[in-house]
């Protein structure tokens, strides 16, 4: 046993957790400041962005440094690999984050209107994605991660109806145009993040099963034919 | 060229004890393949077994077969003639030390009563060059002798030496173990030259240069063979759980 690489491996993992924590609370905070219109939320995810930027980096370097002096192979290597590119997308949901919190910002100084879309429902939905797939990283599960796939379809249907409702709306009532497409931008900003949850749970398969996933290869590509297959 | 190698239900003992158990392994041919395992696991004794070189040691016997391309290892062939077509290099290399460096190379055509002179400083040169060594010795080819080399330009002596037989496979056992990180890059990127002309077959202890040199890759466990299949799946997405284990340092 490795013990000082299993230890380098515990540590990517405790510390790309605390990081999934730090970028979903950003999102749970920036929705929340939209449907409360508060500010003090907006500055905490503004805050809170170099502490995710930060680990961002950390990561990396560890990352970095095991691949360097490690030289991981199978599962190992798998897993380092994801945790990279996990990591990446986690940044970029803190991004997202900061997008949302910064367009509430401008919207708080703007009348309140009543608009046909439901950001909160929206938003838990997107939540849900980003937690469960932080949850099929925690126990190494691919089919918790599988699941998180079959969400993004509705989260994308959601962005189209607001996008569709939002610009008729802009259409018929223009003194709330900017309103409206705020909402879209935000309804916009969370589909990201939702793209973002499934990129990680494609790595989380990927770690897990060794099969690529992503952009709806079907059913499952293994990342190497094996002998038996090509004979 | 090179040719492959089929080995079918290949069992092999050290008086009772059993060393290989059931092995059944196509080598490509013109391709390295890899044999990988931890100690004691069998694979330096399934190297040896391919050219005969296990039956040397006293009370041990090998059963099954191996067909080198159409020759059938065990049956109807001597044991000479078929390591006239299987070189063989070492882990320590092992030049002739009172010979130069030309009559290493020469050795065993020599042996084999080879004795055109013209047509040896021809092979001698030609293997020389394919085992990256012409360069470094051209000038003292006849004053100096193998012994005189550095560890990895002796290696490539041997390497030399066991080319100018002209075999069509080149079996390796942990080549580069005793050779430091230039000498190995030398004999890893002479390995991927090689096996434009022959079949290379390579038991090494470092996975790395398992993955950097070989096409296929054999893992071996307590005398069986565990999984054999393309080196990048061997090092990404083994299908054993035994291999992942050995491979990622969790055992071995």
């Amino acid at each position: 046993m490795r013990t000082r690489f299993q230890q380098g491996l515990d540590d990517l993992r405790t510390r790309l957790l605390r990081m999934g924590g730090l970028a979903e609370q950003a999102v749970d905070r920036a929705c929340q400041a939209y449907i409360d219109r508060d500010l003090t939320r907006c500055h905490m995810v503004l805050e809170g962005e170099s502490l995710i930027n930060a680990a961002e980096r950390e990561i990396d370097e560890l990352a970095f440094d095991l691949l360097a002096m490690q030289q991981p192979m199978a599962v190992d290597l798998r897993f380092i690999l994801a945790v990279t590119k996990i990591n990446s997308d986690l940044e970029r949901v803190g991004d997202q984050a900061v997008n949302i919190a910064e367009r509430v910002m401008d919207m708080v100084e703007l009348p309140t209107v009543s608009l046909p879309v439901d950001i909160a429902r929206m938003a838990a939905a997107v939540s849900a994605m980003v937690r469960r797939s932080l949850e099929s990283f925690i126990e190494g599960k691919a089919e918790l991660a599988q699941a998180v796939l079959e969400m993004d379809n509705v989260v994308d249907r959601m962005r189209d109806e607001a996008f569709i409702s939002l610009v008729k709306t802009m259409n018929e009532r223009p003194d709330v145009t900017r309103q409206a497409l705020d909402a879209l931008l935000i309804a916009r900003n969370l589909e990201r993040v939702a793209d973002h949850a499934t990129n990680i749970a494609e790595d989380v398969i990927f770690w897990v099963r060794g099969a690529d996933v992503r952009h709806n290869v079907a059913p499952e590509t293994p990342l190497h034919q094996s002998v038996t297959d090509t004979h | 060229m090179g040719v492959g190698i089929k080995v079918e239900h290949l069992n092999a003992w050290f008086g009772k004890t059993q060393a290989l158990h059931d092995i059944s392994m196509d080598v490509p041919a013109n391709r390295a393949t890899a044999v990988i395992g931890p100690s004691g696991c069998g694979k330096s004794t399934f190297v040896r077994c391919l050219n005969r070189m296990h039956e040397t040691v006293p009370d041990a016997h090998a059963a099954g077969k191996v067909r080198m391309g159409d020759v059938d290892v065990y049956n109807g062939t001597t044991a000479v003639q078929i390591r006239r077509r299987i070189g063989m290099v070492f882990q320590k290399p092992n030049p002739f030390p009172t010979m130069s460096i030309y009559d290493n190379v020469a050795a065993g055509l020599k042996l084999n009563g080879f004795r055109h002179r013209h047509r040896l400083d021809e092979i001698v040169e030609r293997s020389l060059k394919l085992s990256a060594l012409g360069d470094e010795v051209k000038d003292t080819l006849r004053k100096k002798s193998g012994a005189s080399l550095s560890g990895g330009q002796q290696q490539r002596l041997c390497i030399a030496r066991a080319l100018a037989v002209e075999p069509q496979v080149l079996l390796m056992d942990e080549p580069c173990s005793a050779l430091d990180p230039i000498s190995t890059g030398k004999i890893e990127e002479l390995i991927f030259q090689l096996k434009e002309k022959f079949t290379i077959v390579i038991v090494t202890h470092n996975m790395q240069q398992a993955s950097r040199v070989a096409e296929f890759t054999g893992f071996f466990l307590l005398g069986k063979l565990i999984e054999f299949d393309k080196t990048e799946k061997i090092f990404t997405t083994p299908s054993d759980k035994r291999t992942e284990d050995y491979i990622t340092g969790r055992f071995g």
